[in-house]
């Protein structure tokens, strides 16, 4: 099995892919019906993906009780925010966004330190070794130990209930590695390196002064991934983790969400029906949802217009 | 460094720089040793931190499956238990569960990959009849947003809208949620995966259209071919490479289900319905402690997909000589 090799699809930019013009010019009669056939589909599937998130949106501060009964539909009704008030009294949401936020931040910069020199070095046509090397890291993608022999070795390596097993084991995805890889080995001029060996740089300076400078799209890329992936690891917390005041967000999420408590109004809402209870826990539900999800979305616009060239570096060709 | 010198006077091109390529190859091992670690220090640096990283966390666990092949004794480690070869893989294939984890597992994902395969290539197709980049680029932003959002709230929004009577799906479904009913957990799985990842996956069957030779749509017009016929005769057999390569790496996954998904949809009604291969292990291997018997069930499922991947790529390979290795 040699690896899979991985190029650039297209030669066009991905951020904006153009349309066919041609097919704009010239419209024929049946046009019209397979226009209209096609935006009402797109229409569709817009409004499938986008509903279930605006619900969730308008529920978290409407009245509990509109929203259980179905009277919010499109637009917010009785705005109430009784359901952040507690989300942000929850102490527990706190240290877990923390907790996360440590993770996330530590382990993503790991990540790039260890991925793009590497993909750096593998990307060098002369340098020989580089197809065992990627061959061994590619086989690990289709097979690996499993399990229980990863938990007792991480365990042999102290790493239970320790908040390094966020960040080492993941240290490096050989699947962001390769699509690294294929960046630096089309996106970089040959001639730069000549000019570069010219000038007396070392392979280092090279790498550093000339190489990672030109590569911001792979960066933001690469680094989005990797920051999403930390940020929504359940995984790990629940397999490796025991002390709460370190478990992440996404396993305190867990706890709030699915655990399906009524009674999460609190003790301070002894007078309450168990239905109004119920109600209040599902708007928290909401509430936890959107403050979770946040940051993501934050960076979300961000980072947008590098999806495609991100997605089309990794476009994998036989 | 006098054999160098001798070397690159031997092979001189014309513009003056050194190739001394076939030089090199004449020299005794060791100096050839030399001569790369001296010329390739920096890029073996540069590799090595990940090779450490893959090496400690994914060829160690390798070498640990030998305890599917032991009884595990905590004191004596990885490698000191008594050899019992297929004792745990025949007490898996015999024991009850066997068969239901599997159609559990088989069903679950063959339904993700299925649909998860056909819905982003129709999604692709329909975007890239647009004529207007603005409306391109806001149904592309609008359709990738909730693959980046976590499992635990996928799934939490899954049981509050089917929450019975109160929620936005729920109340449509009489007095039990449908999370509850062992039949359709897999159902629900497929649907949530195409609506979380459908509108990302398009992205790469979009690139390669975005690739596609101007002059064959003008050729096909000029043959009268209408709309559904440029894209049966023009779009689609230019997708196609890329369609068969992510179904080859599918089938790679066969027998992969989230594990995350499963186990967070998983709840006491509907198990029959939701253990699957990878729940089973984590229940055996780290609820029960049967390190030997989970390794072995661990061992199996990915043998499984390794066989299929190699399978398909095979088929793929005499059929459309496309192939990932």
């Amino acid at each position: 099995m040699s690896s899979a090799s991985v190029s650039v699809a297209p030669k066009k930019s991905g951020a904006d892919i153009p349309f066919n013009k041609h097919v704009a010019q010239h419209r024929e009669p049946g046009d019209w019906v397979a226009d209209i056939v096609i935006w009402v589909l797109l229409a569709l599937i817009v409004a499938v993906v986008v509903y279930p998130l605006w619900f969730v949106v308008i529920a978290s501060f409407s009245n509990p009780a509109m929203v259980s009964t179905g009277k919010v539909t499109i637009l917010p009704v009785d705005i109430n925010f009784g359901g952040y008030e507690k989300v942000f009294s929850d102490s527990r949401i706190w240290i877990g966004y923390k907790n996360t936020i440590v993770y996330s931040v530590v382990g993503t910069a790991l990540n790039m330190i260890v991925t793009l020199p590497a993909a750096f070095a593998l990307s060098r046509v002369d340098f020989k070794p580089r197809r065992v090397i990627l061959f061994l890291f590619t086989f690990t993608m289709y097979f690996a130990g499993g399990l229980i022999p990863s938990y007792l070795l991480y365990k042999d390596l102290n790493l239970l209930d320790n908040m390094w097993v966020f960040i080492l084991p993941g240290a490096v995805s050989v699947w962001n590695l390769i699509i690294a890889r294929s960046f630096f080995e089309t996106s970089i001029p040959e001639e730069l390196h000549d000019a570069a060996q010219i000038d007396g740089l070392s392979f280092f300076g090279y790498f550093l002064r000339i190489v990672i400078p030109l590569s911001s799209a792979i960066i933001a890329v690469l680094g989005l991934y990797y920051f999403v992936g930390h940020w929504n690891d359940y995984f790990t917390g629940l397999i490796y983790i025991r002390t709460d005041t370190k478990q992440p967000l996404q396993m305190v999420l867990q706890n709030i969400l699915l655990a399906n408590q009524t009674q999460q109004g609190g003790a301070g809402n002894g007078g309450q029906s168990a239905l109004q209870q119920q109600q209040l826990a599902d708007q928290i539900k909401y509430g936890v949802i959107i403050v979770s999800t946040a940051p993501l979305l934050i960076l979300y616009p961000f980072l947008q217009k590098y999806f495609n060239k991100g997605v089309m570096i990794g476009a994998v060709k036989g | 460094m006098a054999v160098k010198e001798k070397a690159a006077a031997s092979v001189v091109d014309a513009a003056g720089v050194v190739d001394n390529t076939a030089a090199r190859k004449a020299l005794p091992w060791p100096k050839r040793l030399a001569w790369h670690i001296q010329h390739y220090w920096q890029h073996w640096l540069m590799a090595l931190p990940a090779m450490v990283f893959v090496f400690i966390f994914a060829y160690i666990p390798m070498y640990g499956i030998q305890l599917a092949f032991r009884d595990f004794v905590p004191s004596k480690g990885l490698t000191g238990g008594q050899w019992v070869g297929m004792k745990y893989f025949n007490q898996f294939f015999t024991s009850p569960m066997f068969s239901k984890v599997m159609v559990n597992t088989i069903k679950i994902s063959l339904g993700t990959l299925v649909l998860g395969f056909i819905a982003p290539i129709v999604l692709a197709l329909l975007i890239n009849q647009i004529h207007s980049t603005k409306v391109k680029g806001f149904v592309q932003t609008i359709t990738y947003m909730p693959h980046f959002i976590s499992t635990v709230v996928i799934v939490a929004m899954l049981n509050i809208f089917l929450t019975p009577n109160t929620g936005l799906l729920g109340r449509f479904f009489g007095g039990t949620s449908l999370l509850d009913n062992p039949d359709m957990v897999a159902p629900i799985y497929w649907l949530s995966e195409v609506w979380q990842h459908c509108g990302w996956n398009a992205i790469i069957y979009l690139a390669a259209l975005s690739s596609v030779d101007v002059s064959l749509y003008e050729a096909a017009k000029i043959d009268g071919a209408g709309r559904m016929q440029l894209i049966r005769y023009v779009d689609i057999p230019t997708i196609m490479p890329t369609c068969v390569i992510l179904l080859i790496m599918n089938m790679g996954s066969i027998l992969s289900v989230g594990f995350e998904k499963v186990l967070l949809m998983q709840n006491a009604m509907n198990l029959p319905g939701s253990q699957v291969i990878a729940t089973y292990t984590y229940m055996i291997g780290l609820k029960s402690f049967q390190f030997s018997y989970a390794t072995a069930i661990g061992l199996f499922n990915t043998l499984i997909n390794f066989a299929f991947l190699i399978l398909a790529n095979w088929i793929s390979k005499r059929v459309s000589d496309t192939s990932i290795f």
